[in-house]
């Protein structure tokens, strides 16, 4: 009988089902999969050593595109980093708009991952559903920052400016008509905030659509149940954080544990799996995107009543307003200063760590006392869950790598950075 | 923050391994690397503290600390300064932290059962060849930082089982992010139609500052008001 071995297969890097530019070399027999190697760094753009060439604020851009689907909450870490070395506190109100935006944030990482992970493993309709309703979210951002995806709305000190009163509306067109046009507009006569409400209010019947669609579904359950099951020690000893950890059994949610801007106010539930596999970790993440958008109602009534600044009032670190420039020569100074040169941060050194959608990212930032970071380490949560991914579909089927990767809610920018 | 009562009782229960860093930070904690193994295993086995999970391993090199581009300290009395040349930039003295060697190591330490974090910095003896033991027995997590780190930072880890590049290109020469490689980098890639191939040729854009990096006085951030 000729001896078999072992045989080889390489899976990506432009592998559809690789969620960007992932390439694993897997060690098969037959279809069982015996050992998992993932090479990583193909979407590598040394961020961190950028960010030490540039002034603090011109470093917010490239956080966005670290995990480019969860981008306002990258920003979220680096400037808190920021403010802790400074030591100051953004204004109440620009507390809110940054939860509030973070929860945003959540829900439009969160329907990505349902879609993708959906499709990967067979729920085609799964992904232009999750779309429809991110397409809602992404306009707020566009509200807010005037860009869809990469906003860079957070800034050390608040928010690069207030929610603006009304939201942008469709045109006619010859593919919309009146009725449509009446129709699609209807949520977006009023304020920004009435728009988020609107959404608000209607998006849990869209969460409970996704899981008539998949809870209960037959072929999602033989895809998932018992697939990639992590303990929680093993949970524990991999590095795993946010959703990944929750779905192992630990109640572990930074929001909760080390509560940063206006989390100790909100009132939100943390949502833990049992058994560690793939759809424990599913059940988890949509529990998260209703208890996000219980957060978001909270947010949106406190910021109806509370009107304010949301910038502090520093112009070593926040830039003046354009109408002081024109009649204040100190404006003109402040101003030309901070975006010549930028502010310099005190001595020192920090770690900053917020419940990302993916789990913990953290900034790690030493500063010399330069108007340039020394040292900035992104330590980005789909690093440490992808490193466990030889650990996770050991003894597994080729298929269920699709599935594995999907748990994982992989994102390229932020584990290469 | 860290909490005084857990951090008096890290410090006392470990005074031998452990020392504070003086960063401004009040949760670094300063060890030895022939210490650092020993240490690790025991913030994790002991039963007070459980640090059971390492979530970051940062690499840091020590060597421009503290340089500035801009002469900012006799802006005044001769006008305004111009930025200074790579070579003769100086180093700005009136930093506070004085890094021992050239070549750190963080790690990031979380306990879930105290719910606290603490960082444990660590200087690589020798500046040329540095090198460390691995701790990824005592935490697996910490395999693929520590191949970051070596990739990134040239830091070699004694008893690591694959201690491979990790996000740089196949056949990467250097080490990215220590202080004396080029933000540019040495060289480039394009396709060759000639050659039916991609090549590597040396880079051909040159590097230059936008925005110099200048240390400033500010009164108020001096550490010694804070504390």
């Amino acid at each position: 009988m000729p001896e078999i071995q072992n045989f080889t297969l390489n899976f990506g890097p432009q592998h559809p089902a690789a969620h960007g530019v992932l390439r694993l070399i897997l060690e098969m027999n037959g279809e069982v999969i015996q050992k998992a190697d993932p090479h990583i760094g193909l979407l590598h753009r040394a961020t961190e050593k950028l960010a030490e060439s540039k002034p603090y604020n011109q470093t917010i851009g490239y956080m966005d595109r670290l995990d480019y689907v969860s981008m306002m909450c990258n920003e979220h870490a680096y400037v808190l980093a920021i403010e802790d070395l400074l030591d100051i506190k953004p204004p109440l109100r620009a507390q809110y708009i940054r939860v509030l935006f973070d929860e945003i944030t959540r829900i439009l990482n969160h329907l990505m991952w349902l879609g993708a992970h959906g499709l990967d493993v067979g729920a085609m309709s799964m992904f232009l559903y999750c779309f429809r309703e991110r397409e809602d979210l992404m306009d707020c951002y566009e509200a807010v920052s005037g860009t869809r995806m990469h906003a860079t709305y957070y800034r050390p000190g608040g928010v690069y400016r207030d929610l603006p009163n009304e939201m942008p509306k469709y045109e006619l067109s010859k593919f919309k008509n009146k009725k449509e046009l009446d129709r699609i507009n209807q949520a977006r006569s009023g304020s920004l905030l009435d728009f988020i409400d609107d959404f608000a209010m209607r998006f849990p019947s869209c969460v409970d659509d996704y899981e008539t669609l998949l809870t209960d579904n037959r072929i999602w359950k033989q895809r998932t149940v018992d697939i990639a099951v992590v303990s929680p020690e093993k949970a524990k000893a991999l590095g795993f954080t946010g959703a990944m950890l929750r779905g192992s059994g630990i109640e572990w949610d930074i929001r909760k544990i080390f509560p940063y801007e206006v989390y100790d106010l909100m009132d939100f539930a943390i949502p833990v799996g049992s058994n560690g596999d793939c759809y424990d970790r599913y059940l988890v993440r949509i529990e998260e995107m209703r208890q996000s958008n219980r957060i978001i109602k909270q947010c949106i009534k406190w910021l109806r009543e509370n009107p304010g600044e949301v910038m502090i009032d520093d112009h070593k670190i926040a830039p003046p307003k354009r109408i002081d420039m024109k009649d204040d020569m100190e404006s003109l100074i402040h101003h030309f200063k901070l975006f010549t040169e930028g502010f310099c941060v005190p001595e020192g050194e920090t770690y900053v760590a917020i419940e990302a959608p993916k789990g913990e990212l953290g900034i790690h930032l030493i500063s010399d006392g330069a108007n340039k970071p020394y040292r900035l380490k992104i330590r980005a949560p789909g690093f440490a869950h992808l490193a466990a991914m030889n650990d996770m579909v050991e003894g597994h089927m080729l298929s269920d790598v699709v599935a594995v990767i999907g748990t994982q809610d992989i994102v390229f920018g932020e584990i290469d950075r | 923050m860290l909490k005084k009562s857990i951090k008096s009782k890290i410090l006392s229960e470990f005074s031998e391994l452990l020392s504070l860093d003086h960063t401004g930070c009040d949760s670094i904690f300063l060890v030895d690397p022939e210490n650092l193994k020993k240490t690790c295993n025991l913030l994790k086995s002991h039963k007070d503290f459980n640090f059971n999970m390492l979530i970051d391993i940062t690499g840091v090199d020590y060597s421009t600390y503290g340089d500035s581009e801009w002469k900012t300290e006799d802006a005044t009395d001769s006008g305004f300064s111009r930025s200074v040349s790579y070579q003769d930039r100086g180093k700005a003295n009136k930093n506070i932290y004085k890094p021992i060697k050239r070549f750190a190591l963080v790690y990031q330490l979380l306990s879930l059962d105290l719910k606290c974090r603490i960082s444990l910095k660590t200087f690589c003896k020798d500046d040329n060849r540095p090198m460390i033991d691995s701790i990824v027995d005592v935490w697996p997590s910490a395999n693929w930082c520590e191949r970051e780190a070596f990739d990134l930072f040239g830091i070699i880890f004694s008893d690591h089982p694959d201690l491979r590049r990790l996000l740089t290109d196949y056949g990467f020469i250097g080490h990215p992010f220590r202080k004396d490689f080029p933000l540019t980098g040495n060289v480039e890639m394009r396709y060759d139609p000639e050659k039916g191939r991609v090549i590597y040729e040396p880079v051909s854009i040159e590097p230059r500052t936008l925005v110099p990096r200048s240390i400033r006085d500010d009164n108020r951030y001096k550490l010694d008001d804070k504390e």
